[in-house]
């Protein structure tokens, strides 16, 4: 058996639409990979345990709401203190222009914009894990 | 850390979420140090006991797994989940969605979940379900539920590796359960009409009370059939106590011993079945010179059985 590319598709803050996010879902399937959604209004806490039970290898942060500046800061330090900083985080959804920079400053890898081709996203995370 | 067996093994026994988590992705992509690893685990490790939750899709397995592991959790009984959905034939890809409806057990320490998708095994189940089991029993745990989409001769092989099946249903499955009876009465241990909130529900228990009486008249084995509304927790305690009387009555007829016995033939037949696939099969599918037989069979120089005996002599 080979191995495949495992990814938590995320939703924190409280927003209530997952559209989004079940689209980026699903074309990651199609792409071949096996996605895990954990549904909506995730706490930083369930995200990272989730990846950490799921041993993917990206975790995919789809947010609305613009709670990004807080909540991010607190996912990448869980997953630091988990011992699972090698896990590759990218973000999308709406996110202003100018916190992109504060986000790479982070350790996420890449900010992805509304209406981004899935298959931009599916040839940024094959790269990644490679 | 993943090199060294004795020390996975070690950290494994502990709890270590990130080094469990690890070695079941090891299992799932078959490499050499997963491989090590299940060898000494098999060698160690009594498996837990193992509670499949089947039916048809959208019929509430995820919410009631959610709603039993919370009234095990109250008798301190640390629980693994095991989460499976099927693996698209197109893509290769699988969309594992039961997390969606466990997120009140999600971060409790004494809870594991992983999802897992069913991976093109060539027919027959994917060892790494059972293999994962291990895992989760050598970490500790006291159950472990293994969810499956059941419909299916491939998820009635999933289930069959379960001490104890309940099977799920809804009140609208009416044409369906006709359809699948004969499997599904089969495996099931016991039966739950969830979503008693929808109309004909009672009828629905009545409908599959019938079957099941016609079932294995001489088994001791009474199936229950329980009216659950999962979102209002309404009859979950049912469920769980069915699961105490039916691992008991195992017990008590020496047949848990022999379903265990049941699950190593078929992790051996599905062993087998790989080896043969991968030493055998695949470097034949893979020899340049394959295409040229199927041109030869498509011209009528040849036939197919001759050729399989020619490239396959096993006598
Ligand atoms: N009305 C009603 N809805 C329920 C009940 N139990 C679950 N649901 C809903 O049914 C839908 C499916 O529930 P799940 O638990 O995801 O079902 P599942 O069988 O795990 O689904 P798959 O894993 O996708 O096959 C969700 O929207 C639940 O909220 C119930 O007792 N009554
Ligand atoms: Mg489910």
């Amino acid at each position: 058996m080979d191995k495949k590319i495992k990814v938590l598709i995320a939703k924190p803050g409280l927003d209530g639409h997952d559209r989004g996010a079940k689209v980026i879902a699903r074309g990651l399937k199609e792409a071949g990979m096996e996605v895990v959604y954990t549904g909506l209004r995730q706490t930083p806490e369930q995200i990272v345990r989730s990846a950490v039970q799921e041993d993917v290898d990206v975790i995919g942060l789809s947010i609305l709401s613009g709670a990004h500046t807080h909540l991010f800061p607190e996912i990448m330090k869980r997953l630091e203190e988990s011992d699972r900083e090698d896990i590759k985080v990218i973000a999308g959804g709406i996110i202003p222009e100018g916190d992109h920079k504060e986000l790479k400053e982070l350790g996420i890898e890449a900010v992805f914009q509304p209406g981004t081709p899935i298959s931009e996203i599916v040839e940024f995370i094959e790269k990644e894990v490679k | 850390m993943t090199n060294d067996i004795e020390k996975l093994y070690a950290e494994i026994q502990k709890g270590n979420e990130n080094i469990i988590a690890q070695a079941i992705s090891m299992v799932e992509d078959g490499t050499k140090n997963g491989l090590k690893l299940m060898k000494k685990i098999y060698k160690n490790v009594e498996p837990a006991y193992m509670v499949g939750i089947s039916g048809p899709p959208g019929s509430g397995k995820s919410t009631l797994t959610q709603r039993i592991v919370q009234l095990w959790r109250k008798q301190n009984k640390k629980v693994g989940i095991i989460a499976i959905d099927p693996t698209s034939h197109f893509s290769g890809g699988a969309l594992l969605g039961d997390r969606v409806r466990m997120n009140e057990i999600s971060t409790d320490p004494n809870v594991f979940i992983r999802s897992m998708a069913t991976r093109g095994s060539l027919g027959g189940l994917n060892s790494s379900i059972y293999d994962t089991v291990l895992i989760f029993s050598l970490a500790g745990f006291d159950y472990i539920i293994i969810e499956t989409v059941g419909v299916g001769q491939n998820e009635i092989d999933i289930v069959k590796l379960a001490d104890t099946t309940v099977f799920v249903t809804v009140p609208e499955a009416g044409d369906e359960i006709q359809a699948y009876k004969a499997g599904l009465m089969e495996v099931g241990d016991i039966f739950v009409v969830n979503k008693s909130d929808r109309p004909n529900s009672q009828q629905m228990v009545l409908t599959i009370e019938q079957l099941v009486s016609f079932k294995d008249e001489d088994k001791e084995w009474k199936p229950p059939v329980i009216s659950t509304n999962a979102l209002k927790n309404k009859g979950i305690s049912d469920i769980k106590d069915w699961i105490t009387k039916h691992h008991d009555y195992l017990l008590d007829n020496k047949l848990l011993k022999e379903n265990r016995k049941q699950v190593i033939k078929a992790q051996m037949i599905n062993l087998m079945e790989k080896t043969l696939n991968e030493k055998y099969i695949k470097p034949i599918l893979e020899d340049e010179k394959f295409p040229e037989h199927i041109e030869q069979i498509y011209d009528k120089k040849k036939d197919p059985y001759s050729t399989v005996e020619e490239l396959m002599p096993f006598d």
